[in-house]
Parts: C-alpha cells; structure tokens; sequence
C-alpha cells in the first residue's frame, strides 16, 4: 500500500462514511465472525411472520429470518438478493427473475421458483393489503425451471421492482402454508425462511433470540453468532440500555429524539440517520376536509405558512429528518426540488385568513379547531403543543385532545377528527405511498387511504397518469405536475422528511448499509473484537 | 373458631365467589368493548397500509363481525369450561400467555410484598416503641416520602445509582440473556435482575405498613389492657409484642389482604420501567392493542386472586384475634 493510499483511505475514515465490507476490508478490519449482537425491540411484535404482520418492529426482527428477492440502496437502485439477476421487455411487461443457487429454508428445503411464485400470487395476495393493491396486475406467474420466474403483467407498471423488497414480499416456504389459513398455521409462531438467521427462542414480554444459519446460502456469512433482541417498553430504560452497553444497536424509535444530542456525544456510540430512504415517512397535519373552515384552500395556505419547519425540525426532533418541501419527499423517486410549499410567514397566514373572511373575535380568536394527538410517544405531544401556540398567533385556537392508539386508528378511520398527526411511509415511488393519499377513488373509511376526502379531478388524473405510463419522462411531468397542483391546494399540512436515528456502538459495523437501513438481513453485520 | 362451622362457611364463600367473579367476567367484557377501536383497527394502524378487505379479514378471523351478545355467550361458555380463549393477534391460547408470564410477576411482588411487609412492620414498630425521639422522625420522614414519590420516579433513580454509576446490578430485564448458566448461577442473576425493581415496588408498600403499624400501636398502647398488663408486671418486650402489636396488626393484615388481591395487576409501572416481563404489561400491551381475549384472561385471573385473599384474610382474622369468628 502506498503512502498517499494511506493519506486517502486516514481522510476517508475521518469523514462520517457508511462502512461497508469492501471499505472495511480496505481498512484492514476484515469481518470476524462470532459474537452476539443485542438490541432492542419496542413495541413487541405480535407474530413474526411478514405478510402476517407488517408493523415497523416486526419488519426489523423477521427481515434477518425472511428474504425478498431485492432490497434497494439508499437511492433506490435494486440489489440482488435471493433473484441474482433480472431481465425487463422493452415494452414493461414481462420481468424474468433468475434465483440464487444452493437457497434452504431454515427447516432444509431447498427454495425453489414455486415458493417465490407461491409467495407473489398467493401468500402476499392474501394476507398483505400493500402487496394485494400491486399483484393484481399480474396476469401470469411461470416457472420455466426451477429457478427462474417470469411474470407477465397486464400493464406496464414501473414501479414494480420496488414490490420486490423482503418487507413488501418476504419468499416464504410453500410447503408450510399451502392448503392452510395462512394467519393461523403453525409456521407463523415458528417462521421459517431463508434468511441468514433463524428463529430459535421468544420469552413473551422478554427477549427475541435469533442465531445464526449454517446453511445460509452465502459462504461463510453471517458473521454473527446470534442477534437478541430485547423488550424492553419504557423510552428511558432503553437509553439505559444502551448507555451500559447492554444492548449495542437501538432502531426505529426506541430512542425519543430529544434524548438524541446527548448519546450523540458519547464517544463510543455512532448515531445515523441513513436507512431510511426506501420507506421515507413523511410527517403531516392530516385535514379532515369536511370540517369547515379547511375546505377553504385560503385557511390551509395559513395554516401551512403559519409553521416554522425548521424549528420543528431542530428543536422538536434536534436535526432527526429535514423539513419537507412537497408531498413527495426528496429521497423517494420523482421529488420534484424546484417545487415547494409557501414559506413561513406568519403576517402572510393572517392576511390570507383576513380574506377568507374569518375575522378574530375579542379574544383573538378565528376559529377553533380539535387536533387529535398522534399517541406515538412523548415527541408527538410537544408537537401538538407547538401547534397549538403556533396557530393562535394566527388566531386559530387548537383544543388538543388526547388518545390511545387503538382510538386513533378507529376515529382517523372513520373520519372522526378535525386535524390530528399522520406519518406515512412512501415507498420509494409516489405511485406506492403518495397517490393514496390524494385521489378521489382512495376516499374511503380506513386508515391510510384518502380520509382527509381531498378530491380534485385534475390531480386524480396526473396521478393515472403516472401509474399507467411505462416511461419514466412522461412520469416525471405528471409527477411534477401534480406537486405543483397539492403545493397550492395544500390538502394536507406536509411537515417533516422523517428519519429514525439508528444508533450503535461503533464496534458493531456494517449496520446500515442500503436504504431499508436496521431492516437488512444483517448477513455481513460483524462486531470488532 | 369452631372448626365444625368451618366446612359450611368455606362452601357458602365458594358459591358467593364463584358469583362474584362471573359477575365481573360479564362487566369486564362489556367495558373492554366499550373502549372506541377494535384489535383491526389497531392493526391497521400499525402497518402502514391497509385496505377494507383487510379490515375486514381481520375482524371475521377475530370473531368481531358477530353481533356483541354472541361473542358475550361464546365466551361465557368457554369460561366456564375454564378456557380462556385465543388470541388472535398473537396467534396463542391466552392460558398459555398468561401462564407464561405469571411466574415473573408472582416472584416480582411476592418478594416485594414480603420485604414491605416484614420491613415496614418492623419499622413501625420501632417508630413506635421511641415515639417522639429521633428514630421516629427519620422513620416517619422516610416512609412519607417513598409513600408521596411516583414509583417510576423511584425505580429510574435507583437504576441511576446502582447500575449507570455504580455498575453494580443490570437496569432491566429478568435474567442475562444468551449466557449459558446452571443451578445457582440462574438463581443469584434473577436475583440481581429482581432487587431493583422489586425494591421500588416494596418501598411504597414498605410505608404504608410502617405508618399504618405505628399508628395503630400507638392506638392500642393507650387502652386499658395494656396499663392492666404493665401494672402486673408483664416486662415491656412481652407487652409490646404480645399485647400491644398483636392487637395493632388487624388492620395492618386487612390492607396486606388488599394489597395481596393486588398482587397481579399492581405492578403495572414497575414492569413497564425495569422491562419486567410479567402480567401487568401483558395487561397494558393487550388494552392498548384492543387484544381483547388477553385482557380479560389478565382480568378474570386478577378477580379470582382478589376474591381468594378476600377470604383468606378473613380467616387470618380469625386466627390473629380469636374474638373473631368466621360467618357466612
């Protein structure tokens, strides 16, 4: 190695770089195997199957058991996993994926092009409303030999790739489930999958312990001996957790934000924001369009201006996410940068109320307005409380109500609210996780469907648009087209890009390393000795 | 007590018993579906994606498209063939849940419970016996103030202290996980996992006994007996112990016979803040989940406890003080 090799690789440790195993390799810390990584989980899962269940803790410990057949790098690009290659027709149609050589499920049988197919038109088609939506347009799934699969589409739909990911179709083992009720049968309380980590041991309330495959398909990986996740349910014991080195990694939001800054600067734990590019939630003040005065467009071009999304942004989550600029967040596929929502401007937010007609009473007040908090830990309710003295400096008085999540997801999805906090994952491509949000077709009584009941025939059809052209071009206008549109008619209070800090002590490598971040399947995570 | 009247008193407890607590099973049920959401909803909420047919799903699989009076009788029938149903959301029998976790809540406050009761009793007792000097002031002072700090308050302090400062014990937890162990190695590390939280816990009951011990010998030291029994000559560790405590600790026993019916649900906070995995949070997790079939299996287990130790204070009473006699 020569000196100025050196000068370069000492510059490039110094930089906060993602460590990968080639960069490590490079370094000279070759990847050892052994070791038990622990972390944490919160809430506890129900069930570990995916497709069974889909929530955030469930998709981070059953991603190290299942696999998809490509997972995505942070902007987005496919990378092989249990496909090693694909092919797509000129025309959009047809997608032929080749499978890895020598794939077991944890239980020895081999996997097989049946399984992936099995998985695609029956498992996730029942069970998985996300994956429902898109295999539909499926016309025909094939398997020419056992390990390649070709499936035709009724339309083009350029999106599809991304339905490709372990979170949104996990291969499961046709031989468990077929024939049965896929929620009920015996493989959900025990998965089996193919992933570099097998299910061993769940003590309720306790600890998840997962241990390493022997005849995981990639030689020699995973390095791990075992990852055990714990459960522990109070935000401050898991800071202590991590503090002691108890548990070394920590995800998601087991973290609150506010405690962030300080285990920032503790020397032996690293803190990233990055893995989060594929599902990029984006945060919003969700509207409840048939509540007056928000089906003025004035009053919600107020409501935005009267927002500081910087202090949100800093203060509330002390620099976790960034504040958004449009309905479509700026790591997801098609954000448009040029167009953004009107700046902060609160003598602006009081002009446009003045002329919509809403004039203050003695008290200063327009109008009043309940805001449902969003029950997702103590950073939401200073949200709400931020809100709430924000908006009456423009003489909107929010009464904050408080709830369960239970109660949540029942009034939200039954239309039961003025204004409440909704975050919402985007996909990576608009089509998946931003249209539904805003099409009339997509009003309906169920969470994360269009309950604001925003409607408007010209958006609706940019979306259509969007979803049925194959080239990427036409996409891109429709898509831009239409952030321009929402940008004015501002149907819901967009706030913030979130992201979740991941933090690790920083003789765990390798953590985050594509866009789905702490739900990678962890085959090449390797502790320092 | 006669033992003959024994017999007759137990069965006819029993029977009232076993009315109380299908009263309850009934009231429990309808409460726990008052609460606005149901398990889908929740789920729905949770994933991030959802459609009607989901919900839909859902609810058929969770037996919540039948009408409320169906699922009422479904799951009286089955209770009163002692099961306890299943949860869908886990995908488990709720006996077996509840069985799961009931060992780490019975070791939590039944050690918390013993350790209150032993050393507040204790301590009462000495508050007592120097009423007015300063063992008495510092007694009294800190039995008020656990009784007035909140027990999570407590419980954080404590890991603090002994495991971020002094590094002595582990914050959370019930055992160290992935370590292989045997026989008594398994015993000290529950125990070192078990006395923080099990200490936070004792120590609010801890000053409830204290206070309620002093008080009440301080009570019974004035009455006549006791004066009768100094005047004879009977030496004043005989009286107070004897005559004086004896006497004190009928209430003492009624809020122990409380706090025992308590012993499953009671500890709510403390599971939740040292990650204890017992009953109280399966109970929390399943109300916030809408899990319906697990709550009351918590529930229906917590009202037979309550309704067990009701009557076995009652017979304790008998035992402590004989002018007491057991009636149906």
């Amino acid at each position: 190695m020569t000196v100025s090799r050196r000068g370069l690789l000492a510059a490039s440790a110094a930089a906060p770089v993602l460590m990968r195993v080639q960069d490590a390799l490079a370094q000279g810390i070759a990847p050892r195997r052994g070791g038990t990584l622990t972390s944490i989980l919160s809430p506890e899962p129900p069930v570990l199957q995916i497709g069974v269940n889909n929530q955030g803790p469930t998709l981070v410990a059953a991603g190290k058991i299942f696999q998809g057949l490509l997972t995505f790098s942070p902007t987005l690009e496919p990378i092989p996993v249990l496909a090693k290659s694909w092919t797509i027709s000129p025309d959009g149609k047809e997608y032929v994926f080749k499978l890895q050589e020598g794939v077991k499920f944890h239980d020895g049988h081999p996997m097989t092009a049946d399984d992936v197919i099995f998985s695609i038109m029956k498992f996730h088609m029942e069970v998985a409303p996300r994956a429902r939506a898109i295999f539909a347009l499926i016309e025909k799934a094939e398997a020419p030999d056992p390990l390649t699969v070709r499936l035709t589409l009724k339309q083009p739909f350029q999106p599809f790739l991304l339905m490709f990911d372990n979170s949104a179709c996990a291969i499961v083992p046709k031989h468990l489930f077929d024939g049965q009720d896929y929620r009920t049968a015996p493989a959900v309380q025990r998965p089996v999958g193919t992933g570099p980590f097998r299910f061993a041991e769940w003590q309720r309330g306790n600890f998840i312990r997962l241990e390493r495959f022997a005849d995981y398909w990639k030689p020699g990986q995973p390095y791990l001996d075992a990852i055990i996740y714990r459960i522990v349910p109070d935000s401050q014991s898991r800071r202590l957790a991590l503090e002691t080195g108890q548990v070394l990694l920590t995800q998601g939001s087991d973290i609150e934000p506010f405690d962030v800054p300080a285990l920032r600067s503790r020397p032996n734990l690293e803190v990233s924001t990055k893995g989060w590019e594929y599902f990029s939630p984006l945060a919003w003040i969700e509207l409840n369009h048939r509540v007056k005065p928000l089906d003025d467009v004035r009053v919600r071009q107020a409501i935005s201006m009267a927002l500081d999304r910087n202090f949100i942004t800093q203060r509330l989550w002390f620099g976790v996410g960034k504040p958004a600029t449009n309905p479509i967040a700026s790591t997801t596929r098609f954000h448009d940068a040029s167009v953004k929502i009107a700046a902060h401007d609160v003598k602006a937010a009081a002009a446009l109320l003045d002329a919509a007609g809403l004039k203050p009473n003695a008290q200063g007040v327009r109008f009043t307005l309940k805001h449902l908090t969003l029950p997702y830990g103590e950073v939401w309710s200073r949200l709400a409380e931020y809100l709430k003295q924000s908006l009456r400096q423009v003489g909107i008085a929010l009464e904050l109500e408080s709830t369960d999540a239970g109660s949540w997801a029942r009034r939200v999805g039954a239309w039961e609210y003025d204004t409440t906090i909704n975050f919402v994952y985007q996909f990576g491509d608009p089509t998946l996780g931003v249209e539904r949000t805003y099409v009339s077709s997509n009003i309906q009584k169920v969470t994360f469907t269009n309950t604001g009941g925003y409607s408007n025939p010209k958006v609706d059809e940019l979306f259509a648009t969007a979803r049925n052209s194959a080239d990427a071009k036409d996409r891109q206008a429709a898509f831009s087209a239409v952030q321009k549109i929402l940008c004015e008619e501002v149907p819901q209070i967009w706030l913030m890009e979130m992201a979740f800090p991941t933090i690790h002590d920083k003789k765990v490598r390798n953590v985050v390393t594509t866009g789905l971040g702490v739900h990678a399947s962890f085959d090449d995570v390797f502790l320092t000795a | 007590m006669e033992a003959s009247k024994l017999p007759g008193f137990l069965l006819r407890r029993m029977v009232k018993a076993a009315i109380v607590v299908l009263a309850i099973v009934v009231c429990n049920f309808l409460l726990v579906h008052a609460a606005p959401g149901d398990p889908a909803s929740v789920i729905a909420g949770q994933s991030g994606v959802a459609d009607a047919v989901f919900l839909e799903q859902l609810r058929r699989q969770f037996g919540l498209d039948q009408p409320l009076y169906v699922q009422l009788w479904i799951y009286l029938k089955s209770v009163l063939s002692l099961d306890l149903g299943f949860s869908h959301r886990q995908q488990a029998p709720v006996a077996q849940l509840v069985l799961e976790r009931l060992p780490a809540t019975l070791l939590l406050t039944g050690a918390a419970f013993a350790f209150a009761l032993a050393a507040g009793v204790t301590l009462g007792a000495l508050a007592a016996q120097r009423v007015g000097r300063w063992a008495d002031s510092v007694i009294t002072v800190v039995a008020l103030t656990f009784y007035a700090t909140p027990l999570f308050w407590v419980g954080l302090m404590l890991v603090l202290v002994f495991s971020v400062w002094l590094e002595w014990l582990p914050s959370f937890g019930m055992s160290s996980v992935g370590v292989e162990m045997q026989g008594l190695e398994v015993v000290w590390d529950v125990a070192q996992h078990l006395l923080l939280p099990a200490l936070t816990l004792g120590l609010f009951y801890l000053a409830v006994y204290a206070r309620l011990t002093r008080a009440t010998m301080l009570e019974v030291a004035d009455q006549d007996f006791v004066k009768t029994a100094r005047a004879k000559g009977v030496p004043e560790g005989r009286i107070l112990r004897a005559h004086v405590l004896r006497n004190a600790l009928l209430p003492v026993i009624t809020f122990a016979g409380i706090q025992a019916g308590q012993l499953l649900g009671g500890s709510i906070l403390v599971e939740t803040v040292f990650a204890w995995p017992g009953i109280g949070r399966l109970a929390f997790e399943a109300l916030l989940a809408r899990d319906y079939p697990v709550l009351l299996g918590v529930f229906f287990c917590t009202s037979v406890m309550v309704v067990l130790f009701n009557l076995l204070t009652d017979l304790l009473y008998a035992v402590i003080d004989p002018r007491v006699e057991v009636a149906g």
